[in-house]
């Protein structure tokens, strides 16, 4: 299968990365061979094999659903680009 | 010199007195000085809190008080977060990120005494082959070719700290594998290292690339040496839903067990076309070593090493494509400005993110998406399964694999740029580790005919790591590998 160009926007929107028209044909080669190359897989029979899912074999624990910490809003934002008192700022949503 | 000692020899240092702390600190941090500029392993030094660090721990030698790592100077990827000092994971997105908290490794290093020299350089998200893709410059090997003077790469993801620990501008080193970014730097670059099994060291506070395949491991000078790092790094953490609680074994003991009567296999499917002879020959030899010190070689079979690395850019791009999500231009990281919140979050992630990690994140995104998860990330964790059971069969004859650790030596910087599956096929013997979840160890063993270092991998069972440490220690004996790169404190 081979990417078309409004696929590859349409990836890029999704991915929300902002992709320049003149980067785009390139994007789209690079894409196409690494997908051209990951279909080898087609060829292994995977019939009636339970999918992997993580990285071990033990279950997940469960934890008691309690607080464990809490009150560092100075620490929460002390990386936020901009902020507004202690809420995160962002340009207007709603209008 | 203070800096050519081996962690192990100055760990016996430091308690003697033969030397202090500081003493220790100070060559390596001027060792930093000289050598940093060449090689870009660091991307921040940490030389006053090293300082400060050495103070302490030359106050608490001089009352007979040792913690397992008291003293030793070791620089640390910049993927782990470190209270109050800068962490990039090679990324401009992240260039002044100020973690308020400690990863879970970095927090048992300090507790059994370490000292931070500083930052090491990376690649990307840890998403590369070369440290070619970090925001802050490709690292330099401190290897040459013989004859040959054109810079190359130390390998990666880990490229920094590879290049730090076999420079000597580091006793030890972190760093973290996804794919093969512990063991392959640490073959380029004539150095020992382990991706341990996954659960076993915690992977909170390790900015997240691929979840299910991410482990944390050293690079160290000698197998011992990794020993005692692990034993230090690891340990169960709550904070961490897939930490393994398990007890921390003694490791380093591990290294001195001897491999007699151990069953050792050799998968025939690593016989790749095109592998360099040299590396065929260093495998042979490496078999021979082991079979004269009592270890019997066995034939075996891993049908589906040849889809490992298709295996493994569908789930790491795709794990990537959710983990890095969290790089919106609002909570932490850098933005870049738009005209509403959907153009802040796409010029920021277009200004914030490399060409490689844009290409991952793309992929990921694909084959999550509606109509394509099926034949994508479905089929892709079916065929992990049974890579995992590939092991699974083998290990129940043989007690450890022994592989190359990479199909090539180190390449020159700019090479293999041109499309990116000719620098995925690096990991071609390392991502099968992470895809079961097994342990895996890269020890020097020998050098090419340019003079550049090639090392065996070790592949053990789910949490037997002192079995690839006692296999990998013999490997170690046996080749007697002395060699020293060009470029190195006090070379």
């Amino acid at each position: 299968m081979s990417l078309d160009p409004a696929t590859v926007r349409r990836i890029a929107k999704l991915a929300r990365i902002r992709v320049d028209e003149s980067q785009m044909e390139a994007l789209r080669t690079d894409l196409n061979s690494i997908l051209g190359w990951i279909e080898q897989l087609d060829e292994v029979n995977t019939d009636g094999v339970e999918p992997l899912t993580g990285g071990t074999q033990m279950a997940l624990r469960l934890r008691a659903d309690v607080v464990r910490d809490g009150g560092m809003a100075e620490a929460v934002l002390a990386n936020a680009p901009d902020r507004d008192g202690d809420y995160f700022a962002v340009p207007k949503v709603v209008e | 010199m203070l800096t050519d000692l081996t962690l192990a020899q100055a760990r016996d240092g430091l308690r003697g007195r033969d030397f202090s702390a500081i003493e220790l600190t100070d060559a390596y941090l001027a060792a930093i000085a000289v050598l940093n500029p060449k090689l870009n392993a660091y991307v921040t030094v940490t030389a006053a809190a090293a300082r400060a660090q050495a103070q302490a721990a030359d106050v608490a030698l001089a009352a007979g008080r040792h913690a397992p790592l008291t003293g030793i100077p070791l620089a640390i990827k910049d993927l782990f977060c470190t209270k109050g000092v800068r962490t990039t994971a090679g990324s401009r997105i992240l260039s002044a990120f100020i973690p308020p908290y400690e990863s879970t490794v970095t927090a048992n290093l300090l507790r059994d005494g370490a000292i931070f020299l500083g930052k090491a350089n990376m690649d990307e998200f840890a998403m590369g082959s070369s440290n070619m893709t970090s925001a802050f410059g490709p690292v330099t090997s401190p290897w040459t070719r013989r004859g040959d003077n054109r810079r190359l790469v130390p390998g990666g993801s880990s490229g920094g700290s590879a290049a730090a620990v076999a420079a000597h501008i580091a006793l030890g080193a972190t760093a973290t594998d996804t794919g093969g970014s512990i063991r392959q730097p640490a073959s380029f670059c004539g150095i020992t290292g382990i991706k341990p099994t996954y659960g076993r060291c915690s992977r909170w506070g390790v900015v997240a690339f691929a979840s299910s395949l991410d482990q944390a491991g050293p690079l160290a000078r000698t197998v011992e040496d990794a020993a005692i790092l692990l034993g230090s790094m690891a340990g169960f953490d709550p904070q961490d839903s897939t930490s393994a609680d398990l007890a921390v074994p003694d490791f380093a003991a591990a290294c001195r067990r001897g491999v007699k009567g151990l069953r050792i296999g050799v998968p025939r499917e690593y016989r790749m076309d095109g592998m360099a002879p040299e590396i065929e020959a260093l495998w042979q030899q490496g078999l021979g070593w082991l079979r004269d010190a009592g270890a019997e070689i066995v034939d075996v079979s891993l049908p589906h090493t040849k889809y490992g690395l298709a295996t493994y850019y569908i789930v790491a791009p795709a794990e990537a494509s959710s983990n890095l999500a969290r790089y919106d231009g609002v909570r932490y990281g850098a933005r870049t400005a738009g005209e509403d919140l959907a153009a802040l979050y796409e010029n920021t992630r277009a200004e914030g993110f490399g060409a490689e990690v844009q290409r991952r994140v793309m992929i990921g995104t694909y084959v999550l998406s509606a109509g394509y998860y099926d034949a994508y990330y479905l089929k892709a964790q079916k065929v992990r399964a049974l890579m995992l059971k590939d092991f699974t069969d083998v290990f129940a004859r043989v007690d450890a694999l022994v592989t190359p650790t990479t199909p090539t030596a180190a390449f020159a910087q700019g090479e293999k740029m041109d499309d990116p599956i000719t620098m995925y096929l690096n990991d071609i013997f390392t991502v099968p580790a992470n895809m079961s979840g097994i342990p895996g160890l890269s020890v020097p063993a020998g050098l090419d005919a340019q003079g550049l270092p090639l090392g065996l991998q070790v592949l053990g069972r789910p949490f037997d790591e002192q079995t690839v440490f006692a296999v990998g220690a013999a490997l170690e004996r046996a080749a007697g590998f002395t060699a020293m790169p060009g470029i190195r404190a006090g070379g």
